[in-house]
């Protein structure tokens, strides 16, 4: 709820940290896994934009000479059944992930917010029918209604991001509504309406800004879990379709069968998976450590 | 006590009521039903035989009709048929529910009995090095993937054992099955035992900063006794209450490590049936989990009042 001072927070730890670069110093020193889980982060996205730069295969093109070729100077993570380079899949696939689980992170913070706001500022009946709908959407287990959803919507990119949103939303619109309770009461939003402004500017411009910390605290903690839904779905056949270099899809094409025969297939594409997820964790509850106050020690 | 318990019933009968009309509808938004799947993989489509596979499945009607045949059915214990099998849906879905439930309630206990002891330990020794170790444990146990940890299990077995841990055939001593299936409810056990660690631990350092803990400590209790019988005792409470979170959570693994290790439960059939368009045997499985996790939210928040003698559900 409250904005987080850095600079009065570095001087009431007797920090003399004044430029840019000593102040980040003192932060990644403060909360060295939460630095990590950035820089894994930072990894992740530098692979994604620069796909093209870090490996000369093709994620796409196939060649039956090298199919199940082991890893080897010239194909570093080997190749998959069809003679595709699997560390330029991986790369490649780091696009993939990272789309999808920034996608359907901000999707459904997108409705979340909207709901939320809406129920708690409003109140009312539209408070009692926007809490009982999210009360259904949460009843579902998180992968059981993104697979229907999948299922529903057929296998697309945006299909997937949209399927995986939707169970986003609840979580979302929970934490804006019980933080829109609390700043509705506050003193400023009372001045606001004496100044004659309309409801839903004080809304978006008033009450929104100051759910801020919670929902990047929030987000940061979704996209993880987003990551991991995309995985599961394209692993089961239900997500990212072909030919997109997806790194769950590349696990089901390398399921059961070639953990005997192709090990690198299995090993790789899950530690992909792992990182980019342990990565966002850390970030995470870094961030809940230093935005939200309840939770300081 | 009485007024709450009625509320909160009649909340839960319309939460699955709501559950039951977004995936009907969910279901027939679908881009082609059984129907279509079926002749586009033959190639020809014949229209008069078409509609008359369409009718026979009812699948003509208004879609208010539909809806009304399901739940009218559902209220009297038919689930309609499997698209697929066409064998009542409720002789396709009922034996599958057993295995899925030991393996539930064997992935649970691997959870428990490694995640509460362990999320104790950090706690107790908040921000030592064996604190530090198992945070990051616990964290990298949330990121993996359970079904690249029911592969990787897969792997070790083949790489020391030279055996594969999938199920082929039903297993015939009931210690044969412990086995069975104990592969694959480590699997997803690990990854919620991360969860029960956190949120033990998390609840354990709320508890210990209590009055009553510096109370016992000034009262000359000893460490242990402060940490297990005073503290523990507190902090198990919140924990208990996420146990449907937690049963959702399991769910989720279920799904994946049933199709990694070949298991024949309802949590694969959910994913068979997804694929071939099967809507009564998805409808209704999903209806079916829908109703678990409910029922085990009720459960907990009736659990909670028997263990907690602080909290009364008023009329109000």
């Amino acid at each position: 709820m409250s904005t987080v001072d850095f600079d009065a927070e570095l001087v009431k730890a007797g920090a003399t940290a004044h430029t840019r670069l000593a102040r980040l110093r003192y932060l990644i020193w403060r909360n060295p896994l939460g630095a990590a889980g950035a820089a894994i982060m930072g990894l992740f996205v530098f692979a994604a934009v620069f796909a093209n730069v870090l490996t000369s295969y093709d994620p796409l093109s196939t060649n039956a000479a090298l199919s199940l070729a082991p890893p080897s100077s010239a194909h570093w993570l080997g190749t998959d059944p069809f003679g595709r380079d699997v560390y330029a899949r991986i790369i490649y696939g780091a696009r993939i992930s990272l789309a999808v689980g920034i996608g359907a992170t901000v999707l459904g913070s997108g409705f979340g917010i909207i709901f939320g706001l809406a129920s708690g500022y409003l109140g009312g009946w539209v408070d009692l029918i926007v809490q009982r709908v999210m009360d259904i959407l949460q009843a579902l287990p998180l992968l059981v209604l993104a697979l229907v959803m999948a299922a529903a919507l057929g296998p697309s990119l945006q299909n997937t991001i949209i399927a995986i949103s939707i169970p986003l939303i609840p979580y979302v619109a929970r934490v804006i509504r019980s933080n829109t309770l609390a700043l509705r009461e506050l003193p400023f939003v009372e001045a606001a309406k004496a100044v004659g402004m309309s409801e839903a500017r004080i809304a978006v411009r008033h009450i929104l800004p100051n759910t801020l910390a919670p929902l990047i605290v929030l987000a940061t903690a979704q996209l993880g879990s987003t990551i991991l839904t995309e995985a599961a779905l394209s692993f089961l056949g239900l997500g990212v379709p072909e030919p997109y270099p997806s790194w769950g899809r590349m696990l089901s094409q390398s399921a059961a069968e070639y953990v005997r025969t192709a090990p690198w297939l299995v090993v790789f594409p899950g530690i992909a998976i792992s990182l980019a997820v342990f990565g966002t964790n850390l970030l995470g509850d870094a961030l809940r450590d230093i935005l939200d106050p309840r939770q300081r020690s | 006590m009485g007024a709450y318990l009625a509320r909160r019933f009649s909340l839960m009968l319309l939460t699955l009521f709501g559950i039951s009309i977004i995936i009907f509808l969910m279901l027939r938004v679908m881009p082609g039903n059984i129907v279509d799947i079926l002749y586009d993989a033959a190639g020809y489509v014949n229209p008069r035989e078409k509609a008359k596979i369409e009718a026979e499945l009812g699948l003509d009607k208004p879609i208010v009709v539909q809806y009304a045949t399901w739940i009218g059915g559902l209220a009297q214990g038919d689930l309609g048929y499997s698209y697929v099998s066409e064998r009542p849906a409720l002789e396709e879905i009922v034996p599958r529910i057993p295995i899925t439930a030991k393996l539930a309630g064997l992935a649970l206990c691997f959870s428990v009995l490694i995640g509460v002891p362990l999320g104790v330990i950090s706690a107790v020794r908040q921000n030592s090095g064996m604190d530090y170790v198992l945070r990051v444990l616990s964290l990298s146990g949330l990121s993996m993937p359970s079904f690249w940890l029911g592969l990787l299990i897969l792997m070790a077995f083949v790489a020391y054992f030279d055996v594969i841990p999938i199920y082929t055939a039903p297993p015939e001593t009931w210690w044969g099955e412990l086995l069975l299936l104990s592969v694959p409810a480590a699997a997803v056990g690990f990854r919620s035992s991360a969860l029960m660690l956190r949120l033990t631990r998390s609840s354990m350092l709320e508890v210990l900063r209590q009055d009553y803990i510096r109370t016992a400590r000034a009262k000359g209790a000893s460490e242990r006794s402060v940490n297990y019988h005073h503290a523990l005792r507190n902090a198990i409470l919140p924990v208990v209450t996420v146990i449907g979170i937690e049963a959702a959570f399991l769910m989720g693994g279920l799904i994946v490590t049933e199709t990694v290790f070949n298991v024949p439960g309802v949590a694969r059939y959910l994913v068979t049936a997804l694929t071939q368009r099967d809507y009564p045997i998805v409808q209704n499985l999903v209806m079916f989990v829908a109703t678990i996790v409910v029922l085990i939210n009720f459960a907990v928040d009736m659990l909670y009042a028997v263990l907690d003698p602080r909290i009364k559900y008023s009329e109000s």
